[in-house]
């Protein structure tokens, strides 16, 4: 039996399937594969990179932290933030890294510093998964793709 | 029959008001459309963070998990936060709230303290508690019943940023003595045309059991938690998660339900002003009719009495 998963954010609902082989979590405590029939599990989500697998294909998410409640046949991804992979535009993500980079430079109070390093942290990490997703060739399939 | 300068008048008055609620239906209408565009992209995630921490909560028999998910034995005193609109002229809106939040607490029968958001919430509640003042035979846990925090103005599109301080309360008023339940009472956005007033169990966090019928019509029962499961296991632990997600998924039920009120609160005053706009056109209408009434009426015995006169003097020369 497929595995359920739905994916939202705070601001929206991202995705949702009912027909998912495999759910890679971007764990707080190390990424983690979640098959059907895994024990019931509550968890916190790290910054990284979500992964759905469906048959062949993979639905890749970059979540920034939030909440993951894993049940025998549902998965239910809450996200503090998240954009699917498709959305990712190098231009911008460097660009928001150069701004946290430069902000950084002009020795920020204590408060601005911690917002700073997170959008930095977001923007490395979007990065990464990125270039991962580029280097892995795969057929990622997007959003548009599901809908029509 | 009013002189036609007084129709005039009341013409032009009409007018006026027209124009204004025309004005402030076209504002709402913008507002209602990203109100309601918020309301309904958030309201996934709130209603999974609900359906989780529900499940959480089922878990905890015996001895709680977190310090929001204990449940008293005693309820010696609750209180509500009471979600309306800063301002009127939006129908029926802040009455209807207020008046359910009421009714509510009177079939309670518990001392309340009163949170409200929104400036009409508490002039409501306040002439609500000033009239229990005067009534010697209000019962004593009606008239033991006082607003303790109480909010206005909000951003037009708020976060959570905005709501900390009002969720500091609410977890303040729980944890400390005397206040057993938290309750919180808003207008659910159904759609432009309806909207639901209603109160809603906050915490302590568990399926809600009413003590009576009344009770039970007054309050939504939480959704059915249809996933019964009595053990979670937690990563990192159970009270890493919970300490995060406990505190932080009911800043978010508090913030859901604030958007629900403001995309309601829209929504009403654009229908009532539509509605205003409709009367006043119609009332311009008539008026129109009536001064064109008059209007006639005055020429036709002013030209009456011009031919009487001129028939008087030509009777005169015959004469």
């Amino acid at each position: 039996m497929p595995l359920e998963v739905e994916v939202v954010s705070r601001v929206r609902r991202l995705y949702h399937t009912d027909r998912a082989d495999m759910v890679i979590i971007p764990g707080s405590e190390g990424e983690m594969g979640v098959l059907p029939n895994h024990t019931p599990l509550l968890t916190t989500l790290a910054f990284g990179e979500l992964r759905i697998v469906e048959g062949k294909d993979v639905v890749s998410f970059v979540v920034y932290g939030g909440v993951v409640e894993v049940r025998p046949h549902k998965v239910t991804v809450l996200a503090d933030d998240a954009e699917s992979v498709y959305e990712l535009d190098m231009g911008e993500i460097e660009a928001a890294r150069k701004r946290a980079r430069d902000l950084m430079a002009e020795s920020p109070s204590e408060a601005q510093r911690a917002e700073i390093a997170q959008d930095l942290r977001r923007a490395e990490i979007a990065a990464r998964v990125y270039s991962r997703v580029q280097g892995r060739g795969q057929r990622v399939r997007s959003l548009e793709d599901e809908e029509s | 029959m009013p002189s036609t300068r007084e129709i005039r008048r009341r013409i032009r008055s009409v007018k006026n008001i027209n124009q204004v609620t025309r004005a402030l239906e076209a504002v709402s209408a913008s507002s209602v459309r990203k109100a309601q565009a918020a309301v309904l992209a958030s309201r996934p995630y709130a209603q999974h963070a609900y359906d989780v921490l529900v499940n959480v909560a089922a878990q905890s028999t015996g001895v709680p998990l977190h310090p929001l998910l204990e449940v008293r034995p005693e309820v010696r005193c609750i209180a509500v936060l009471l979600i309306t609109g800063d301002r009127g002229l939006a129908g029926a809106y802040n009455a209807n709230i207020v008046r359910r939040a009421i009714r509510f607490v009177e079939q309670y029968e518990r001392p309340v303290h009163w949170i409200t958001v929104g400036r009409k919430g508490r002039d409501l509640i306040r002439r609500y508690l000033a009239r229990l003042e005067r009534d010697e035979t209000a019962p004593s846990y009606l008239r033991d019943q006082r607003i303790v925090a109480e909010f206005s103005h909000l951003p037009a599109d708020p976060d959570l940023g905005d709501i900390a301080q009002i969720a500091r309360v609410v977890f303040d008023e729980f944890l400390t003595e005397p206040v057993d339940e938290v309750f919180i009472a808003y207008t659910n956005f159904i759609n432009t045309v309806t909207q639901q007033p209603r109160v809603l169990p906050l915490l302590p966090l568990r399926p809600f059991e009413a003590r009576s019928r009344e009770i039970m019509e007054l309050v939504e029962p939480e959704p059915e938690v249809r996933y019964r499961n009595r053990d979670y296991i937690y990563e990192p632990s159970a009270a890493a998660i919970l300490n995060e997600i406990i505190p932080r998924f009911t800043e978010l039920q508090i913030l859901q339900a604030i958007r629900e009120s403001l995309s309601s609160e829209h929504s009403a005053r654009m229908i009532a002003m539509r509605n205003a706009s409709e009367s006043a056109e119609s009332l311009g209408g008539v008026l129109q009719l009536e001064y064109n009434k008059a209007r006639q009426l005055s020429i036709t015995s002013e030209i009456l009495d011009i031919v009487g006169g001129v028939e008087a003097l030509r009777q005169a020369e015959e004469d």
